[in-house]
């Protein structure tokens, strides 16, 4: 017998479909791509864990209320938006900030054969490159997009020209704050033309507890020869459930290098999709999550080897958790018919700090070429009790003997950022989660 | 220096018992060698003395300067000054070298309620050390162990124990997998120790380290227990004869 189970719509499902009509009207630009995003959401509703690719985060269940769609920030808000600490500021030679999804301006000077301009100010000049946006079919499907297709509110078109290889980072910071909980909707493309070389970072903000539901997409156009650096730090309000995406379309020879360092948001979800159009290009992938208390944080990537010769793909995510904290990583190789030579290679490593903690790892490989070398690996175990002993024998305290495990642990993902002062902002954020760690020992909340 | 009275040690969880019996004493000043064929149990009691958890002691006592430390955890052993220089040294991704030596360092020496090495004197300690072993610089800030060689970890041991300057260092086959002038050095190293108020306990399988450290004292092991004891002679015997003659001794 086969029943079809219609799942009766949730308060927030019900919000956000019938929030379209009544704000389409003030979202600039894109009409005809909104509504086909938001006939997808109204036909699918949120993810439930029936749903495979949301297998281990059930959206709709973390999202019980779909919070208000942010207004434009007025210059109060914003300079009180931007007041807060940013863990990357004054890395971009160029920082574009963004409060609850909408474009607040930049600092720094925009480097030689670069442009910046908002999404929304593209939208209305009729921008060259907006036709680019959400072309990668690949994550064409996936919810978290469509919610961002259906309302971006603003963001950023950047173009970096050819051949130029831009003298230091380019820095997008995205604060979401206020008073009560808000959504937001930012949606930022990159487009990289041949042999240019660039470092994207990005840095999601908020403060204090409240459960703000900022949802980021950032797509990535890197032509033949192109090289991208791109790093992503998630900062998130403690409350937050926090989604972000990277696609990630690649040229001949193109190469990108991703770290995603995941810290804060109640619920978060950080998904790559990456299609190596071109043949030879190369990806490293990588991901540094640490989780406490109830906090649950899902990677899921997606990435596809679609031409000849298939390219190098590697991905390295590394996950920490303690208390009743719940990772999930879920990665996917898809090696087209003709990508013959591919080489991936995709590993998830779990460190799981106390009994209550979890994680769901969940590799893929489909292949469907016959020359390719494809290999996936999935850990999960407690720290390494003969590494410990080693640091122990040396004089090092049990306590602070794990905390250098740990931080090599997460290391070994963020070492792949080649610039170093970032690099050591991330490292000097691990160690702020450990002190904090240490901190809940001390306090024996932690057995 | 360092006692060893009737130690008995099992596996954690399991029966199989591996030190049965064993009476050690190691005197201030001295170098005294262990030799055993393979599975005598030399390395559990290098790792039984260091503190690793593993093993079970059913009966029996550790003494240092007269206090057990049995009880003690890996690290507080340190701290009263011992060392156990690994047979195969740990790596550690991701720690620089130098980060790693300066958080043992201060660990011991907050442990002994001493004040913290300034970074200047941190570096003036280390960079000496390293030049008498002849470890480059470039090795020091690269991640602990990662990449080194056999004889580079070897040396990154006797480095340690050179800074951490215990008062009681057991060199668990510290010979093994080294060629001879990494052996030279390591041996320089210990023999730069070497001093009436330190003491070493050498566990090695074979003579060769015994001609570049030269000991005071030669121990037989075999199956859990000291069999035989004797000046540096009895390890040219053994040389010679192999451990045929201790395998049924026990």
């Amino acid at each position: 017998m086969n029943a079809k189970v219609t799942l009766m719509r949730s308060a927030a499902e019900t919000a956000l479909i019938d929030r379209f009509p009544a704000v389409r009207a003030r979202l600039p630009g894109l009409p005809v791509e909104r509504e086909l995003a938001h006939a997808k959401i109204a036909a699918s509703g949120l993810p439930t864990r029936r749903v495979e690719a949301w297998k281990y985060t059930d959206l709709r269940s973390a999202m019980r209320e779909a919070a208000p769609l942010a207004d434009r920030p007025n210059a109060a808000e914003t300079a009180l938006a931007l007041k807060g600490h940013s863990p990357l500021a004054g890395r971009g030679v160029v920082t574009v900030s963004f409060v609850n999804g909408h474009h607040v301006g930049a600092d720094g000077v925009v480097p030689s054969g670069v442009s910046v301009v908002s999404l929304a100010e593209a939208l209305t000049v009729g921008h060259p490159l907006l036709s680019r946006i959400g072309t990668l079919q690949l994550a064409s499907g996936d919810v978290a997009m469509s919610l961002n297709t259906a309302f971006m509110t603003d963001g950023a078109i950047i173009h970096v020209a050819r051949h130029v290889d831009v003298a230091g980072p380019i820095a997008l910071r995205f604060v979401t704050a206020g008073p009560t909980a808000v959504a937001t909707a930012a949606r930022v493309l990159m487009v990289v033309e041949e042999g240019a070389k660039v470092t994207l970072v990005e840095s999601h903000e908020g403060q204090g507890a409240l459960a703000h539901q900022p949802n980021t997409v950032v797509e990535i156009i890197a032509a033949d020869d192109a090289a991208v650096h791109h790093v992503r730090v998630g900062l998130n309000s403690a409350g937050a459930v926090a989604l972000s995406t990277l696609t990630a379309d690649l040229g001949a020879r193109s190469s990108l290098t991703s770290v995603n360092v995941a810290l804060t948001g109640a619920v978060t979800r950080h998904q790559v999709f990456a299609r190596f159009s071109g043949g030879d290009a190369r990806a490293q992938i990588n991901g540094a999550t640490l989780l406490s208390g109830a906090q649950h944080a899902d990677s899921t990537l997606v990435v596809e080897h679609a031409a000849e010769p298939g390219g190098e793909s590697r991905e390295l995510f590394r996950t920490i958790i303690d208390d009743e904290a719940a990772g999930v990583f879920q990665g996917k190789i898809i090696v087209q018919p003709h990508a013959q030579k591919t080489d991936g290679r995709m590993a998830s490593n779990a460190v799981l700090l106390s009994d209550g903690a979890a994680m769901y790892n969940k590799p893929e490989l489909e292949i469907f070429a016959d020359d390719v070398a494809c290999a996936h690996g999935a850990t999960c175990g407690a720290l390494d009790d003969e590494l410990l002993f080693y640091l122990m024998s040396r004089g090092i305290s049990k306590a602070e003997a794990e905390a250098l495990m740990i931080e090599s642990f997460v290391g070994a993902s963020i070492d792949f950022i080649d610039d170093e002062p970032i690099r050591d902002i991330l490292h000097g954020l691990v160690k702020d989660w450990l002190q904090a760690r240490a901190a809940r020992l001390d306090a024996g909340k932690v057995v | 220096m360092l006692e060893i009275r009737n130690l008995h040690v099992k596996i954690a969880d399991e029966d199989k018992v591996i030190l049965n019996g064993l009476n050690l004493k190691v005197r201030k000043g001295e170098i005294a060698a262990i030799m055993g064929p393979n599975g005598s149990g030399k390395s559990t009691l290098s790792y039984v003395i260091a503190g690793k958890q593993d093993y079970e002691v059913t009966a029996g006592e550790i003494l240092l300067d007269g206090v057990d430390i049995l009880t003690m955890e890996p690290d507080e052993r340190a701290a009263a000054g011992l060392f156990l220089a690994f047979q195969y040294p740990m790596e550690i991704p991701g720690v620089a070298t130098m980060t790693f030596l300066k958080a043992a360092m201060n660990a011991q020496r907050k442990q002994r309620g001493e004040v913290e090495l300034t970074t200047p004197e941190f570096i003036r300690r280390v960079n000496t050390a390293a030049d008498l072993l002849g470890i480059p610089k470039d090795m020091l800030r690269r991640p602990l162990n990662v990449g080194f060689s056999g004889g580079e970890k070897k040396r990154m041991e006797i480095l340690q124990m050179t800074l951490l300057e215990p008062k009681m260092s057991i060199m668990d086959e510290t010979d093994s997998g080294l060629d001879i002038d990494a052996l030279k050095i390591v041996a320089e190293g210990v023999n730069a120790r070497r001093d009436p108020e330190h003491a070493f306990l050498v566990i090695t399988h074979y003579q060769r380290l015994l001609d570049y450290i030269k000991p005071d004292t030669v121990h037989v092991m075999s199956r859990g227990q000291i069999v035989k004891t004797g000046g540096p002679e009895l390890a040219l015997e053994l040389e010679a004869n192999g451990y045929r003659d201790y395998q049924s001794a026990a």
